[in-house]
């Protein structure tokens, strides 16, 4: 019995001269050919093209696209998932930047610019006195490894709340620099004002040491660690998007999980 | 065989078959040489003959695009992929890291983490675009039928194929369009794909997209199976090319142009 093409999966039989089938081969094969050519030319396109800080500027533009997406989707119910403290898994104290010199809580102080009002400082204290919150979650760095880590520290939103001159609206972004303005960061309000961001003065239930960025630094949980500043000198809120350390270097600007 | 069922065919301007009109319909007739007929065409005052070859169309226009647009592109989300893992190469077979320090060195892709970001956040959406349209596609146009294996027998029949093509065993597996060990990892690489975006995702954005990383097994096991599948694509790659360069030009062109010759043996 004869099987149909039908039943063998398969479209039908059709003749051809052989003289067509060359001029269409050489055609589609030509037509290959400068398709390739368009890609290479595309590809060399999206990577020599003028750089925006370190980064060619289609693909920052790409960038800065799923920056919108992800800044507009953002919502403080999106959370990192929490563990207990005894789940704590060690912490590289990755970076250094800003931290070369070593500082004495007592000396400290942070200094903060609301913009529009006058500037002023205040002391470790001064956070200390907002409501602690303690979270256990998982601290991810853009190189990929993350470890569990447990926080001890003020809700940045809450900062915002008792510190930003009240009667006006918060500005759209903060920045956030260590107190030579060696490593600075950039952040969203949106993710600034997450719960899971935290002005953190305490690790594992002690306080912050020196390579972990004491006497205080960010903890947020929705970004790369990059973001997470050690050693918080300065802190301003602005409506125009605030250069970040690592953006510089090539990075997204928002590095949100 | 019977020829006269069979039309000799021209292309049109954009190489789709078109019938030659019914008044034209030569005699079509069995040649002595293989694989070709001979189409007579008698008019007034002369008769003319010319070798037909027998084709059948094999790939989709679409489907040709589809397929050699995610090559280039699925090399980059590899290449990227590679100088992002650079920055924390954890994996290991045994004792052995999957992609050694001095591989990196070797093939100066070390210190480029920033670049492979980039790279892979910006050419991931053509690699999701293009795949869902393949998808869209083939499920619209009837031409999954072809693809995903659907008999009882598939994973035996697939076997069969293996032992065959590793010159374990003689007799050659059912070929129709697609054997059964091609539907089989035609289908699955398709599967792969929708898991690298899953597990990309649930990397990308472990907070806004908490339930996926769950859902992927956590944080670090869904970046294992991202890498696992990378791997998958690697074995695919390699596999996929020793068989297309077995299977000849014939094949290969039909990626091309469409077109294959039938010859009696895959009839």
């Amino acid at each position: 019995m004869k099987t149909t093409d039908k039943e063998k999966n398969r479209h039908p039989e059709i003749l051809l001269q052989e003289a067509t089938v060359r001029r269409k081969t050489r055609r589609d094969f030509l037509i290959a050919g400068v398709a390739a050519a368009a890609a290479i030319g595309g590809y060399e396109w999206a990577t020599s093209a003028s750089q925006e800080d370190e980064v060619p500027w289609p693909q920052r533009r790409v960038l800065e696209f799923n920056e919108k997406i992800a800044k507009g989707y953002l919502s403080n119910s999106h959370l990192m998932p929490t563990y207990r403290p005894d789940q704590v898994t060690f912490l590289k104290p990755n970076g250094d930047i800003g931290l070369k010199t070593p500082v004495n809580a007592a000396d400290w102080s942070l200094r903060v610019i609301p913009g529009g009002t006058p500037p002023f400082t205040l002391q470790l204290s001064d956070i200390q006195a907002l409501p602690k919150c303690d979270l256990t979650t998982r601290f991810c760095c853009i190189e990929g490894w993350s470890s569990i880590v447990w926080w001890g520290g003020a809700r940045f939103s809450d900062f915002a709340r008792k510190f930003f001159p009240p009667g006006r609206a918060l500005p759209h972004y903060v920045y956030l620099a260590t107190p030579g303005e060696d490593y600075y960061v950039g952040l969203d309000m949106k993710s600034a004002l997450h719960p899971q961001t935290l002005l953190a003065y305490e690790r594992n239930g002690k306080p912050l040491d020196q390579t972990h960025g004491a006497p205080l630094r960010l903890a947020i949980s929705i970004k790369y660690g990059i973001k997470s500043i050690k050693r918080i000198g300065m802190i301003r809120f602005t409506n125009t998007k605030p250069v970040d350390y690592w953006a510089e270097e090539g990075y997204d600007w928002f590095a949100g999980l | 065989m019977n020829a006269g069922h069979l039309r000799p065919t021209r292309m049109d301007s954009k190489g789709r078959p078109t019938p030659i009109l019914n008044r034209e319909y030569p005699v079509i007739q069995e040649s002595s040489q293989k694989n070709l007929l001979v189409s007579t065409r008698t008019h007034l005052d002369r008769r003319e003959t010319v070798l037909m070859h027998r084709f059948r169309l094999k790939h989709l226009l679409a489907i040709r695009w589809f397929h050699w647009i995610n090559f280039p592109l699925l090399f980059i989300m590899i290449w990227s992929g590679v100088l992002i893992y650079w920055a924390y190469p954890v994996y290991h077979i045994g004792p052995f890291p999957v992609i050694p320090k001095w591989v990196y060195s070797a093939l100066g892709m070390d210190y480029r983490l920033a670049e492979g970001m980039a790279l892979h956040f910006f050419f991931m959406w053509f690699f999701v675009l293009n795949g869902l349209l393949y998808v869209a596609y083939t499920w619209i146009s009837g031409e999954w039928r072809f693809l995903v294996p659907r008999s009882r027998s598939a994973f035996r029949d697939a076997w069969d194929v293996v032992l065959h093509d590793l010159h374990i065993k003689r007799e050659p597996p059912a070929q129709y369009k697609y054997n059964a060990a091609q539907q089989i990892s035609y289908s699955a690489i398709i599967l792969m794909g929708a898991g690298s975006v899953l597990t990309g995702l649930a990397i990308y954005k472990p907070a806004q997209l908490a339930w996926l990383t769950f859902c992927c097994g956590g944080y670090q096991s869904a970046r294992c199976i991202h890498f696992i599948l990378t791997l998958g694509y690697l074995l695919f790659f390699v596999v996929h090319v020793v068989q297309v360069a077995a299977a000849g030009w014939n094949n290969f062109r039909s990626m091309i142009t469409g077109y294959e010759a039938v010859h009696e043996n895959n009839g």
